[in-house]
């Protein structure tokens, strides 16, 4: 187990420096330079560009500024954003709390309703309960995040008026961001003053109903089918077949002998999915003004902050890595068989 | 010339009636978070209402929803008959904010305006030095290179000396960029050694004071009980709910979690003007969405091809369709709502036929081919280009003419365009102050080639009407100047000016006193939500 361990971390050096190379190259493919996209529609004075850009550090060849970034981050340092001159990790640390929140939410939502379908649709094969769970999954794995979201929005929003429409509680409760995280920041609030809050601890949950839906409808898809296909194969096995014969109530052979083999796999789906909450943040949060890192990425890469986007997508890549190198632990403790083969 | 401030009655009032007319809360639905609170560095509109207009004054400013300019932190001025010499006289007993990182120990005076301006202009100021930024408006509007000096002479008179004569020079520092800060502030901060600080911890001296900023998320103001115009504070507490999409920001205000939004999208406006608790007020904007003829390619280098070109565009068509009837046809290159606009000019009838003859006498009778380019994002002179563009392809078709449609991304487009790449290219501006050189020096002459004068049009003539009305101190003789330049804008047709949007300001019933700016910032002083 230990070599195992250190064999996934080795992997991790690279690719860390890999996605460095990568991000550093990508914004700056990216036509136009900070300056530039500032002054817009506005002439750009050539002699205020140069010692914009200088001030910047921006005047510098590439290697020398990519080598001049390494430098800083074996330091510690991310890099400081060229709109706000704020630290990235002080912004980072500001805005991930409420991404956090949200994944999590997103991800337990995902899981629960996910494998509850996948293994009703397993053990109702070929119903038509299975068909339209399957229906379902796959509708929900093709539809755009952006139109998804601004239709609950109507619907339950502005229609029916059953929940907020954005953003993270009412702004009339004057909620301190001690945590970043909402939930206990408005409990916090509510307990510290019960006249003035009542209610926000609610009303937090409330605001999280939608964005918790439209970020976890992929990872549930993914799970939901992952979940099916896994306990059917699971399902077709000599010792679940014992275990019917041996006379076991069906509850007690789908949850406690086919259920816990077949999550193994969906294990590793869980993982994969990080990538892809990190991914559909970006959109939750634009629809739902959701003050998280996808939304403050996207703002940093439409104006060109270099320092925020190689920075933010590294600490937002590291997360995805090492949430995806704890699970292939996990994986491996659930199952010798991966962790033995060389 | 002296001006009093018909504000300085506000003065006259006794401090017991600087108390709170403030009452209950209001929610505006903004469209972006501040770039910073240090407006000098930067040219967001988003930064220009979340700092500029709620937390600051300026020496003279706009008069709310107009374009003329008023008295403010400078009670009067007066103008030396030179127009190289202006004199500012403070107003007294004005306080600058007290917040949890500063108290002010002294009322606003010279110096606060002095340590504004210099650090601008003057890369020797010891806080320039210790905090080095950019200010694009400073140069922009010219100011940097041409303002002497800025010097107190009292500790409520500031006098500017000018290099060359500036008849703009009042509407310039009106703008949110120009925002006087406090020096003292400004000294502790340098003190401690975080100048940087003076762009997140701003004090200020305007109508609301910064209660706490939680990026992408929210700005909480509270009233200002001690603003020196008490009658212009009457919310207790006014919250920026930052919400980047415009269809989410029509839906948060339909179901009453703002009570204001900015920038509505044309096709959520019948909506919002349906809802019974909401009422919309409109205005024409203060912009210019046009259309850029290279005049330095062989086919558009002819007047006739422009002219041709011109008249196969069916404006109204664009106007119902791009702008969804959000829109005034546009004849001249700023909106009529700018002193010198000239009435007289008209854009010539939509005429297929004539304009097949012009491109016959052009030596085209077959027609050609022709890039036109097309915007890649919406602006709020033209919230859909690449409609826009198919459109004239369309009509253009009709005299033979073959449009290909070009787009970039939005920097690699306008970069390309400055550089000249462009047969035709959509394009357009919002006016920054109230003068006709802000369209036509910026847009127009022969020293903006390669910068925002698109078409690369470079004439004798209007730069000389318009250079000459730019240095001259005579508001009689810049209107005629201006006027005849637009005359010779309209013969030489260096654009195809397509139209003027229109500004659209849904909010709750309940909210008073909210007006549209023409410069497009949303000042919440003297509004009121019932």
């Amino acid at each position: 187990m230990f070599f195992y361990i250190l064999k996934r971390l080795a992997v991790l050096v690279p690719t860390f420096f890999g996605i460095t190379l990568l991000t550093f190259s990508l914004i700056r493919m990216i036509p136009g330079d900070p300056i530039e996209v500032m002054m817009g529609e506005r002439s750009v004075d050539p002699v205020m560009h140069a010692a914009a850009l200088k001030q910047l550090g921006l005047d510098q060849p590439l290697p020398v500024q990519y080598f001049h970034y390494l430098g800083q981050l074996l330091h510690g340092d991310l890099g400081a954003s060229l709109k706000t001159q704020n630290p990235v990790w002080t912004e980072f640390k500001i805005l991930f709390p409420a991404t956090l929140e949200l994944a999590v939410m997103a991800l337990l939502f995902a899981l629960v309703v996910g494998v509850v379908a996948g293994v009703t649709a397993a053990v109702k094969r070929g119903s038509f309960l299975d068909h339209g769970v399957m229906t379902l999954a796959l509708t929900g794995y093709s539809m755009p995040i952006f139109w998804w979201g601004l239709m609950l929005i109507m619907l339950f929003s502005s229609g029916l008026g059953w929940t907020p429409v954005s953003g993270r509680i009412d702004l009339m409760f004057d909620i301190p961001p001690d945590t970043g995280f909402m939930l206990i920041d408005a409990w916090r609030a509510q307990r510290a003053d019960p006249s003035l809050n009542a209610g926000a601890l609610w009303d937090a949950a409330k605001h999280l109903i939608l964005p918790t839906i439209v970020l976890g409808t992929i990872p549930l898809a993914v799970i939901a089918r992952m979940t099916r296909s896994s306990m059917l194969e699971v399902l077709r096995e000599d010792y679940v077949r014992t275990a019917r014969a041996k006379g076991l109530s069906p509850t007690r052979v789908v949850f406690i002998h086919t259920l816990r083999n077949a999550l193994i796999p969906v294990l590793t789906v869980i993982g994969l999915q990080v990538g892809t909450l990190m991914g559909g943040a970006v959109l939750t949060e634009t629809i739902f003004s959701w003050p998280g890192i996808g939304k403050w990425l996207i703002d940093a890469i439409g104006r060109r902050d270099y320092p925020v986007v190689q920075s933010g997508i590294l600490l937002v890549a590291t997360l995805v890595i090492v949430t995806n190198f704890v699970v292939d632990i996990l994986y491996g403790v659930a199952n010798p068989r991966i962790r033995h083969n060389k | 010339m002296k001006n009093l401030s018909k504000l300085a009655l506000a003065l006259s009032l006794s401090a017991a009636a600087l108390v709170s007319h403030a009452a209950g809360t209001m929610v505006y639905c903004s469209e972006a978070s501040p770039e910073g609170f240090d407006t000098a560095q930067y040219t967001g509109g988003q930064t220009f209402d979340a700092a500029g207009m709620a937390l600051f004054n300026r020496l003279v400013e706009f008069e709310r929803g107009t374009t003329k300019v008023v008295p403010a932190l400078a009670e009067s001025y007066d103008t030396a008959p030179d127009g190289l010499t202006y004199t500012f006289h403070l107003r007294k007993g004005v306080k600058f904010h007290t917040t949890e990182f500063f108290t002010p120990s002294r009322n606003f005076n010279a110096d606060d305006v002095v340590f504004t301006f210099m650090r601008m202009f003057d890369k020797t100021n010891p806080f320039a030095k210790a905090y080095p930024a950019q200010y694009p408006y400073a140069g922009d509007t010219g100011l940097d290179s041409n303002v002497a000096s800025v010097r107190k002479t009292d500790e409520n008179t500031v006098v500017f000396l000018l290099k060359k004569p500036d008849p703009d020079l009042l509407a310039k520092i009106a703008m949110p960029v120009f925002s006087i800060l406090s020096a003292e502030h400004a000294d502790k901060l340098l003190a401690a050694g975080t100048p940087a600080l003076i762009n997140q911890q701003p004090v200020g001296t305007g109508p609301y004071i910064l209660k706490r900023y939680q990026k992408d998320s929210q700005i909480r103001y509270a009233g200002n009980k001690q603003y020196w115009n008490p009658k212009d504070v009457k919310l207790d507490n006014l919250i920026f709910a930052i919400t980047t999409d415009g269809a989410v920001r029509a839906q948060k205000i339909k179901a009453g979690e703002c009570q204001a939004m900015s920038y509505p999208k044309p096709q959520d406006l019948a909506s919002l003007k349906a809802d019974p608790k909401l009422k919309v007020i409109s205005a024409p904007g203060f912009n210019i969405g046009y259309l850029s003829y290279n005049t330095e390619k062989p086919t558009t280098g002819k007047l006739e091809v422009r002219q041709a070109l011109d008249m196969a565009i069916n404006r109204k068509a664009i106007i119902d369709a791009v702008y969804q009837g959000q829109g005034q046809e546009a004849s001249n290159p700023f909106p009529s709502s700018l002193w010198s606009y000239n009435p007289a000019l008209k854009n010539p009838p939509m005429d297929i036929e004539k304009a097949k003859a012009l491109l016959k006498k052009a030596g085209y009778p077959d027609g050609f081919e022709i890039t036109l380019w097309s915007m890649p994002v919406q602006r709020p002179y033209n919230p859909n280009a690449k409609l826009m563009a198919e459109m004239i392809q369309a009509d253009w078709a009709k005299i033979g003419v073959k449009a290909k449609i070009v787009s970039y991304e939005w920097g690699e487009y306008l970069k390309r365009m400055k550089a000249g790449e462009h047969d035709a290219g959509l394009v357009g501006w919002s006016g920054d102050y109230a003068s006709p050189d802000n369209f036509l020096g910026v847009l127009l002459t022969c020293e903006a080639v390669g910068g925002s004068n698109y078409s690369r049009y470079c004439s004798k003539e209007f730069d000389g009407l318009v250079l000459k009305a730019r240095n001259s101190l005579d508001p009689k003789e810049r209107t005629t100047l201006y006027m005849k330049a637009q005359e010779v804008f309209k013969r030489d047709m260096p654009w195809s000016t397509i139209a003027h949007s229109t500004v659209s300001l849904p909010m709750a019933k309940g909210v008073d006193g909210l007006k549209i700016s023409p410069f497009a910032v949303f000042d919440f002083a003297g509004v009121s939500n019932k």
